[in-house]
């Protein structure tokens, strides 16, 4: 079981870490809302819960609930830019149909 | 596929609920647009990698064109190409024609009978806004802005994958009610929502979190290429509050190259008598030089002199500093008044925050730290600070900090009044007072009977209104007929966070109401509010003479008036001819007197009426209690 950073992912992270001045990491998730079935979930992370899973990546400790953990196994979180836009991108192997934003997904 | 970016815990949106914001400085010659992503605050770059827009919009024969491309045209097509459009905002005809000289557009001077609230009312035809004539017909200020504004949301809205929930626009704290309704119109008219708007130095300091510290007083110095401004900030329980503010509309990096400009030229043995095209080569050679100073002690000079020789010079950083120290003095000169006027000391001072390209002087710096004591904030962009500190605040107005309180107090840089009987003015809400705020004042009628009473809702320093800015007239009419003075009129200022100022009165017996939303009057510079404040203070003797004078006056008549009533009424049954002759030559002395200019001898002559009138006024009264009582008996009186 494993979650991945790509460099850019991690890079950013670092920097907006940084920006922020505090936080234990990163906290992926998934929450059952949305317009096609699940929708990720992408935070700050100020504290780690006993039952969250920790991956550390890059130097990046990537937090997740093992509710969610099941539906992003092996994900791989990357940052990109497309045109003016730029932000995190998920790219999830579970993942069978999404909406067409993409912001929420079917497994 | 949406990017996503990493939200505050427990504040990540469900799919398309993301509240995006934005902040917009609106600047007169360049715009930006910022916004938080991940929790950093940035200024978006265009697809060209552009992040700053020229406030520049040509209506060509395509379409509407915004920024450098519209800029480039401004030589070729002048009178399509708006430049500068915010020294416009919220401004009526009659400043316009001050300013006319120096535009280069075709303004149609005509009223404009714009749909406003009722009751708005505008003096001296200033409400007319001024319209440029463009080959798309004829475009106002608000117009125009509305198109900056638009091209900075879509270039926001392509940034953050969606759209806008609201903006934060900043303007400088000097804008007064009209410029900052005309700055909100044109949000309307792009489609945006307004969070608020936010005065450019309280920006500038919540982009350096200042406002996330304990209490403390700040100045945000803030030189741009025209322009300078000086704000002192206080925060106060974690509320911001400006103090003051101060600056000069006419001062700025260009005054810079000028100066250089001319010292290179005197070097050079050059005439005044220069052609525009050597004249703007010398411009932009200095600019290019003066850049250099700041980072290298000393800088070559190569300049191609019009008879197409060469000359060779160079210049060196000291010098270069003697050439801006007397303007760098100004600066500081408008610094030291705005800590008087704040009541604080240089040594007061916590941070001093720069904004504005000039900033980038290491002599500027040098001197403000001089002056205040303390290294000059510059680690954020100077030129970019001012959206910065917009994006952090409409992010907290989205709601995408739950935890955050932050509220951002201002004030209001003006007295504001109401005329009261002799042209004096009733200071309702005093200069410096922080915004949004409410106060409420009595007035009552003068005469008997009277059932209206016009309000003159004013601003300024001064004692008497014909001293003071109009900014509204309107009349509370119904008044039930009452005695004088028995009507309880209640006149309410309030001014909500974006300055604008709601005026109602409402009379308490009768539960009759006016009221006034100030509109687009004309509007008001920095250096006329400083003119205002300084002519305040250099005539403050002649005002408490003025005032004196006038209530003596006004006292007088109010006597007048009460004594010809009570003549009419029972002067005959109560007086003989010899003290009613008493009385009326005491009556037509004080008459007399008050037409002079002097209060004291006003004050007599009422006086000696008064006295005269004693053993009348007496009588009056033990009439009216005897009518009171007839036929009543005596322990009724009792309880």
């Amino acid at each position: 079981m494993a979650i991945t950073l790509t460099e850019a992912a991690a890079s950013h992270i670092a920097k907006f870490l940084k920006n922020r001045g505090k936080g234990a990491g990163l906290r992926l998730g998934v929450k059952t809302s949305g317009c096609s079935g699940m929708a990720y979930l992408l935070e700050f992370a100020d504290q780690i819960e006993a039952e969250d899973s920790v991956f550390e990546d890059h130097g990046i400790k990537v937090i997740i609930d093992p509710k969610s953990l099941v539906y992003l196994d092996g994900t791989e979180l990357d940052f990109v830019k497309e045109g003016l836009n730029e932000g995190f991108k998920f790219n999830n192997p579970n993942v069978k149909g999404q909406c067409g934003c993409g912001e929420s997904f079917q497994v | 596929m949406a990017l996503l970016q990493i939200a505050e815990p427990g504040q990540f949106a469900a799919p398309h609920q993301h509240k995006l914001a934005a902040g917009i400085d609106l600047g007169t010659t360049n715009s930006l647009v910022a916004s938080v992503l991940s929790g950093m605050a940035v200024t978006l770059p265009d697809a060209a990698g552009r992040h700053l827009l020229p406030s520049v919009v040509r209506y060509a024969a395509e379409g509407v064109v915004v920024g450098d491309e519209a800029k480039l045209a401004a030589v070729e097509d002048p009178l399509n190409t708006v430049q500068s459009v915010k020294r416009l905002m919220g401004r009526g005809l009659a400043d316009l024609k001050t300013l006319g000289s120096t535009l280069p557009y075709d303004i149609a001077y005509r009223e404009v009978g714009e749909g406003r609230e009722p009751g708005a009312v505008s003096l001296d035809g200033s409400g007319a806004v001024p319209r440029i004539r463009t080959r798309s017909g004829e475009v106002t200020p608000v117009e125009v802005s509305a198109e900056i504004l638009k091209t900075l949301a879509r270039r926001a809205e392509q940034s953050l994958g969606g759209e806008l929930t609201g903006v934060v626009i900043t303007v400088p704290a000097y804008f007064d009610d009209a410029q900052r309704q005309a700055t909100k119109d044109a949000a309307r008219l792009a489609g945006l929502n307004v969070f608020r708007l936010l005065n450019e130095p309280t920006a500038a300091a919540v982009a350096y979190g200042l406002d996330q510290r304990a209490e403390g007083v700040h100045a945000v110095y803030d030189l741009g290429g025209g322009t300078f401004d000086i704000s002192i900030l206080r925060l106060h329980r974690g509320v911001f509050e400006v103090m003051s503010t101060g600056g000069d509309s006419a001062l700025g990096g260009d005054d810079f190259d000028r100066a250089l400009a001319q010292w290179i030229m005197a070097q050079a043995g050059l005439g005044e008598d220069l052609d525009p095209v050597m004249q703007l080569r010398l411009t932009r050679l200095a600019t290019g030089i003066k850049e250099q100073l700041s980072s290298v002690e000393s800088a070559e000079i190569h300049l191609e002199l019009p008879n197409g020789g060469r000359w060779q010079g160079s210049i060196d950083r000291e010098t270069f500093n003697g050439l801006i120290d007397p303007l760098i003095a100004k600066t500081l000169a408008a610094c030291r008044r705005a800590l008087r006027d704040a009541g604080v000391t240089a040594e007061e001072i916590e941070d001093v925050v720069m904004v504005g390209g000039s900033t980038r002087v290491p002599r500027v710096r040098e001197r403000v730290k001089e002056l205040f004591r303390a290294e000059p904030r510059v680690d954020v962009d100077p030129d970019r600070v001012v959206a910065i500190g917009a994006a952090i605040q409409a992010d907290v107005l989205a709601g995408n900090k739950p935890d955050e309180e932050m509220l951002l107090l201002d004030v209001i840089s003006l007295s504001l009044g109401m005329e009261t009987m002799g042209g004096l003015v009733e200071r309702i809400v005093p200069r410096n007072t922080t915004i949004p705020v409410a106060r409420a004042q009595e007035f009552t009628t003068f005469k008997d009977g009277q059932t209206a009473l016009a309000l003159h809702v004013v601003q300024g320093e001064r004692d008497l209104v014909s001293d003071c800015r109009s900014l509204a007239r309107f009349e509370l009419r119904g008044i039930p007929p009452m005695v004088a003075g028995a009507a309880r009129i209640r006149v309410t200022f309030e001014v909500d966070a974006d300055g604008l100022l709601n005026v109602t009165a409402l009379e308490e017996t009768s539960g009759v109401k006016a009221g006034v939303v100030v509109k687009p009057s004309y509007g008001l510079s920095d250096s006329e509010v400083e003119r205002m404040l300084r002519d305040s203070i250099a005539h403050a003797e002649d005002d408490m003479a003025a005032r004196r004078l006038r209530e003596e006056q006004v006292e007088a008549e109010r006597v007048t008036e009460a004594l010809r009533a009570a003549l009419a009424q029972d002067g005959d049954q109560l007086l003989d001819a010899g003290e009613r002759a008493g009385i009326e030559q005491a009556l037509k002395h004080l008459v007399e007197t008050a037409a002079s200019q002097n209060h004291l001898s006003i004050k007599r002559a009422r006086e000696a009426l008064e006295k005269v009138c004693e053993p009348y006024v007496e009588r009056r009264m033990n009439t009216s209690v005897r009518q009171a009582m007839a036929g009543h008996k005596l322990d009724e009186f009792e309880s």
